[in-house]
């Protein structure tokens, strides 16, 4: 079992006083805190090896271009792919899906096609694509999911045809919680050749992932919400797509020769990673997969998972909890009303009592729509996160009702 | 009253209360009470939009005073607007224009004038000096006729 006293103590950021009150930080879908491992890997990287990585002869290049290629192998070993050039760095996840949803669609998408996403995607997986299809004359379809936050599998069967390019859908909702069968998803896209995305920013950071098992064309992440620093994402693909993709933004680094005449391109990964990446938090990142592969992630999601069952049962014994979005398949989020109480009034006083979550549409303004309301009270789980602070939780959202009757 | 001493008045208010309960207590109590909008002007026209509590605004003008009336879907948001309301409420439009507003801050709501609380406030204080700029320029091309010749 996961020592979680153990675990606050790596995290420095979560021993302080909001407003004289114990922080209680419930806001891991939006970023998770970092462990000091990743700060101080940071820091030691710019007192010890700074320097431009891949072109350098000396030493401290050397060193540099090692610990980035290291922190390449680690991610390819945490989410088990097949090569170490099928690990793409970008900024975040955001621009991860934007590299694809560029690259292929000059490719491959031409007037009438349609890609296929989720009712309940971040912006990040709607907007890129919006416009990719905008630009080529494309259409957008939408899955649609059941009241209870559950895609409607039988529609999406009925969405697929020979027409649909790329199915690009989340594994786990930033706003609902559920965890999506996307396994099935990716199956059913393949059983007509077309090839499929996966939004894993709110999966990684709670439970393993497996991308050779899913089989998914592209898988994105963000290192910011699983206890890495921010500015560096991942790109996951498969080395045959990745090859057939033209290059996203074009600078040093990605090219092979240049003449005013032509360039050619680097072969993978470095197609697709222009000018001088964000090394420092690369190897920030580093730390960060040795430090959850040393906790283990398996152990880190059966933590979660009864942390998350106990935050449920506290908040469904709250008569004026309304959750939003209620399927059994659940990890990092639950999104609910507080009956008669605004969103924004809820967190404005919770965030006076020291806990910091989310109040709004969460980035997911379609899935507020659907249910016709402004957004939600957000709250949302880490490997830190203890049950003593849902309890805390659950009797200050006693205390906003009081105060709001 | 001139602006500044309402917000004076606001201001010695709020200090009888110790802590941040009783203040947002206050503001909570003062949001039921804000000058209800008429129904026919809460539509998308008069809304200012923020990214979390909605704010519609209705302003009208006599005698070159201007009046508000408000309402928001946020019961936090209806106390601070409740406030401004009763500061700008029947002032000139010169004095709005110039208003700092600096009570919002005295009184320990600082962090709901922050542009990243998105709730509609900042926008609010804009839309409020903007009506009052537009009726100000309106004004002064009635009572000014060369103003029309010389643009």
């Amino acid at each position: 079992m996961v020592d979680v006293e153990k675990i606050r103590a790596d995290f420095p950021i979560l021993h302080q006083q909001v407003y004289n009150n114990p922080l209680v930080y419930l806001d891991n879908a939006a970023t998770t805190q970092k462990p000091e491992v990743v700060i101080n890997a940071v820091r030691d990287y710019y007192l010890t090896v700074n320097s431009n990585i891949h072109r350098s002869v000396h030493y401290l290049g050397q060193q540099a271009t090692l610990a980035f290629e290291e922190s390449r192998q680690l991610v390819r070993e945490f989410i088990h792919a097949r090569h170490q050039h099928e690990i793409i760095f970008t900024k975040g996840a955001t621009e991860s899906i934007n590299l694809v949803a560029g690259s292929f669609g000059r490719q491959f998408v031409r007037e009438g096609d349609e890609i296929v996403i989720s009712a309940m995607e971040h912006h990040a997986n709607i907007v890129p694509w919006q416009l990719m299809c905008a630009e080529r004359g494309a259409n957008l379809r939408i899955i649609p999911f059941h009241p209870n936050g559950e895609l409607m599998m039988d529609a999406y069967r009925e969405l697929l045809n020979d027409n649909t390019r790329l199915v690009a859908v989340t594994h786990v909702s930033n706003a609902l919680g559920t965890i999506n069968p996307v396994k099935d998803v990716i199956a059913l896209a393949h059983g007509r050749g077309i090839p499929v995305l996966v939004d894993g920013a709110q999966a990684v950071p709670h439970m393993k992932v497996d991308v050779m098992e899913l089989d998914c064309e592209f898988y994105c992440f963000s290192a910011h919400k699983m206890y890495g620093p921010m500015g560096v994402g991942i790109l996951y693909g498969k080395e045959e797509w990745l090859n057939k993709l033209p290059p996203y933004q074009s600078g040093g680094e990605m090219i092979r020769n240049v003449t005013f005449e032509k360039s050619t391109f680097g072969d993978l990964p470095f197609k697709f990673e222009a000018g001088t990446p964000n090394v420092a938090d690369i190897l920030g990142f580093r730390a960060t997969l040795l430090y959850l592969n040393t906790i283990g992630m398996n152990r880190i999601a059966a933590y979660e998972e009864e942390l998350m069952k106990h935050a449920l049962d506290r908040l469904r014994a709250i008569p004026q909890v309304r959750l939003v979005g209620d399927s059994p398949h659940r990890a990092g989020v639950i999104s609910f009303l507080i009956e008669g109480i605004h969103p924004y009034d809820a967190g404005t006083v919770l965030d006076k009592m020291g806990f910091a979550v989310r109040t709004g549409h969460h980035c997911a303004q379609p899935v507020m729509d659907i249910y016709g309301i402004p957004g939600t009270v957000r709250i949302s789980l880490g490997l830190y996160n203890t049950r003593e602070e849902l309890n805390a939780f659950t009797d200050a959202l006693n205390r906003v009702i009081e105060m709001f009757r | 009253m001139s602006i500044q001493e309402i917000e004076n008045q606001i201001v010695s208010e709020f200090e009888q209360f110790e802590d941040w309960l009783d203040r947002y207590n206050y503001l909570i109590e003062m949001g039921r009470t804000l000058p209800m909008i008429d129904p026919k002007y809460k539509t998308d026209s008069y809304l200012i939009s923020g990214c979390q509590s909605r704010v519609w605004l209705y302003a009208h003008h006599e005698d070159n005073k201007l009046y508000f009336t408000a309402d928001s879907d946020a019961v936090i948001t209806k106390g601070i607007i409740s406030l401004l309301i009763r500061v700008l409420n029947g002032q000139s439009t010169e004095d709005i224009i110039q208003a700092p507003l600096g009570f919002v801050d005295e009184i320990g709501l600082k962090e709901h004038l922050s542009p990243t609380r998105a709730n509609g406030l900042v926008s609010m204080i804009k839309q409020i000096k903007l009506y009052a700029l537009a009726y100000q320029t309106k004004n002064k091309q009635r009572n000014d006729p060369s103003h029309e010749q010389h643009g």
